[in-house]
């Protein structure tokens, strides 16, 4: 069994060949399904807001969510930072870097929640109206994605303070900033059409 | 024999009904799960054409009737051929291309357990008001109709969040694990229509996941996406539905024609003719499948100047097809032909799907399409193409790896009595089909006029035939599998991987990792031993 273990690790290795790491390939793959889901979700709300265009869209809080636009883009910056330390074998930087992308996610789905309640307060809902329905899917959806990536933010930084990563086996924290990455890029598509378009 | 299960006491059998990372297990889960659905999906169909057979309402009300063809359809795509194609991508993929397993065996094994549990969950319907809206969910219907319409939805999503997953696992196995030698233009075409079909997964199912849950926050939270009253519009529905399921035909078509390349060269003795077109006519289909969809819509009130570009790009479809159908014909001519059960059903193949897809060029023509719209014919080119094609590709597979996979032969009279039922079953139940349909006959109702008397008698009985065709399979697949004569290596003499190593494989698949040095289809060009013509050793 362990002899054909070992053939199995090194045929695994020579499939390589082109560079390829599988469990990257499948993050990408996974990405672009992901990028069709919001994709058939963004069509729904580009399709009303064009040809069933509604007022409400001026209680938006556009500086609000510009702040929280930063923050979010801030995480996946930090990200970057950790997966630098990382390379170079700074665990305890990883560490670091991965904790305030936890506060930065947090926060940001804080300032969606804020957000959200507000405009309940407002009369805008998810029930009440075409925009509300299509406005609180649409952010819901990404939200939920948000709060995936903060879980798995927190079992990222778990395995970084059991000691998981070190310079030379890192694709763990790879893989998760492809994905947080991800997240960002579709809120960036989100904001611009529902906020500033 | 397979080696003891993990718990070392249980008989090895049972690991079948449990969590198993080994992509052979989960590939005949895949495979004998999905059969189950097929059985139950078919017994629907057998209730509807019983209903059918006399005008009136002999058997059921109007409600029952729409439960029974709505589960009918959906069972029938979402349980049996997307996924039963899925079982054969995982039982095979690993072993034509030199691997030990599939890139992610976990995640492997997570998507074969989505299916029994979303497959409850749609039998589930039934009991709750039952989904009645038909497989394609048209709102409003779909966001009025009974409870059951929300649990029809959510096991659709999961269905989708499983072929998604396999898509995922099967792209990056082919990318990354491929053995020394097999390069990109040696892989079995197989691997080709898994690949293509992965393509169309990865792009078009996450858009009907997208789409229904739109349905359901409908249904369950009073949102408003598809509510007229409040400015929601229903055709957003059928455009997002179609950019999914007329893709989806390619996804239960692809691997299908996959299989089908596989089985001719073999039993026609010659190399394939035409390997790389048949690969990239693969590519092309999956490409050009996403832009057609609103050629199902020709009706709905679409802007009448863009019918045309998709009545072009819809048309267009026929050529890479011709180009599959071209070079298998090819392969065949001056042949030394074998007649096994797989080539029948391939050949079988062959004559009911062409009738498929040139009467979707048929559909796919304004004017016609215009006439004959949600009619009978429809229903009939939908399965040719789906029952005439896909199923017969199923079986020509089912009959070809039956000696791989269980390591003993088939009994072929029985085999050949199962093809001749099931070809005359098909072309009597869905022959008459396209007349009843150009005559006006329209479908998804449970009464008709007296004058289709006949043609839907016809077409009962075709379909009784059909339900009777399965009775030679099981009995041939489970005596068999059980007491028939031990298969070789193998036993037709093919040139794949696959058939390099024992019959079934042994865990972990190769002794040795296979160095590949010819192509699959090398027929007379090579001397007839394994393309493994080295072990990998210990590179």
């Amino acid at each position: 069994m362990s002899e054909h273990m070992t053939s199995h690790a090194e045929a695994y290795r020579s499939g390589r060949a082109l560079g390829l790491q599988p469990l990257k390939l499948g993050m990408w793959l996974f990405l672009a399904s992901e990028v069709m889901f919001f994709g058939g979700l963004i069509s729904a709300f580009l399709h009303y807001k064009v040809n069933n265009p509604s007022t409400e869209g001026a209680l938006l809080d556009v500086p609000l969510v510009g702040v929280n636009t930063f923050v979010l883009l801030t995480s996946s910056f930090t990200v970057v930072l950790g997966l630098s330390a990382i390379r170079q074998g700074d665990r305890r930087g990883l560490v670091r870097f991965l904790a305030a992308t936890v506060l930065l996610g947090v926060a940001f789905l804080g300032g969606q929640a804020y957000e959200f309640v507000s405009l309940y307060g407002h009369g805008v809902t998810l029930n009440g109206s075409l925009f509300g329905s299509t406005f609180f899917t649409l952010t819901g959806f990404h939200g939920l994605h948000v709060l995936i990536g903060l879980i798995w933010a927190l079992s990222t930084l778990y395995g970084a303070l059991r000691g998981r990563y070190a310079a030379d086996r890192y694709e763990g924290v790879e893989v998760f900033g492809l994905y947080w990455h991800f997240v960002d890029v579709v809120w960036i598509v989100l904001f611009t059409i529902i906020y500033l378009v | 024999m397979p080696k003891p299960s993990l718990a070392g006491r249980l008989p090895s059998w049972t690991r079948y009904l449990w969590w198993n990372t080994d992509h052979k297990v989960i590939g005949l889960q895949y495979i004998v799960t999905t059969f189950i659905f097929f059985l139950l999906g078919g017994l629907m169909a057998m209730l509807i054409r019983a209903e059918l057979l006399r005008p009136g309402f002999d058997l059921m009300n109007g409600a029952e009737y729409d439960r029974l063809f709505t589960n009918h359809g959906s069972v029938m795509l979402f349980l049996w051929i997307i996924p039963v194609l899925a079982g054969f991508g995982n039982y095979l993929i690993p072993l034509m291309i030199g691997a030990r397993d599939m890139a992610f065996p976990r995640l492997n094994a997570l998507s074969f357990w989505l299916i029994p549990p979303a497959g409850l969950l749609m039998l589930a319907s039934f009991f709750v008001g039952g989904a009645e809206a038909g497989w394609t969910a048209y709102v409003p219907l779909s966001i009025r109709g009974p409870d059951g319409q929300t649990l029809w939805a959510i096991s659709v999503v999961i269905l989708g969040m499983s072929s998604i997953l396999g898509a995922i696992n099967f792209v990056t196995t082919v990318f990354t694990m491929r053995a020394e030698g097999m390069t990109i233009w040696r892989l079995p075409l197989f691997v080709w229509g898994i690949l293509a079909t992965s393509l169309l997964v990865l792009t078009a199912t996450p858009v009907l996941a997208a789409g229904l849950i739109l349905v359901a926050m409908d249904r369950l939270f009073g949102t408003l996406f598809f509510s007229v009253a409040a400015g929601g519009d229903p055709v957003l529905w059928q455009n997002i539905f179609w950019f999914y399921s007329h893709p989806a035909v390619y996804i239960m078509v692809l691997p299908a024609m996959g299989i089908i390349s596989e089985v001719i060269p073999v039993f026609a003795r010659k190399p394939l003719f035409g390997y790389k077109p048949i690969a990239m006519s693969s590519m092309a289909i999956s490409v050009l499948g996403l832009t057609v969809w609103a050629h199902h819509m020709f009706t709905s009130g679409m802007d009448p100047r863009l019918r045309i570009p998709y009545m072009i790009s819809s048309m267009v479809i026929a050529v890479p097809t011709g180009v599959k159908f071209f070079s298998w014909l090819a392969t065949m001519w001056d042949g030394k032909l074998r007649i096994n059960t797989p080539m029948l059903f391939a050949m079988g193949f062959m004559s009911l799907f062409v009738i498929g897809g040139i009467t979707g060029i048929f559909l796919a023509s304004i004017p016609i399409d215009l006439h004959v719209h949600d009619s009978y014919f429809v229903v009939a080119h939908l399965h040719y193409v789906l029952f005439g094609g896909s199923v017969s590709a199923v079986y020509a597979g089912l009959y070809y790896w039956f000696p791989k996979i269980t390591g003993r032969m088939y009994d072929e009279r029985l085999g050949i009595v199962h093809f001749v039922l099931n070809f005359l079953g098909t072309s009597l139940a869905y022959l008459p089909q396209f007349e009843a349909g150009l005559l006006g006959m329209p479908r998804r109702v449970a009464d008709y006029a007296d004058q289709f008397t006949t043609l839907n008698a016809l077409s009962s009985v075709g379909a009784f035939l059909l339900g009777i065709s399965t009775l030679p399979f099981l009995y041939n697949a489970i005596v068999s599998w059980a007491t028939g004569p031990k298969a070789a290596a193998n036993p037709w003499r093919a040139l794949t991987l696959e058939w390099t190593t024992s019959s079934p494989p042994p865990a972990e698949n190769f002794e040795d990792i296979p160095v590949v040095s010819s192509g699959p289809y090398d027929f007379g060009q090579t001397p007839a031993v394994s393309p493994a013509a080295t072990p990998a050793g210990g590179s």
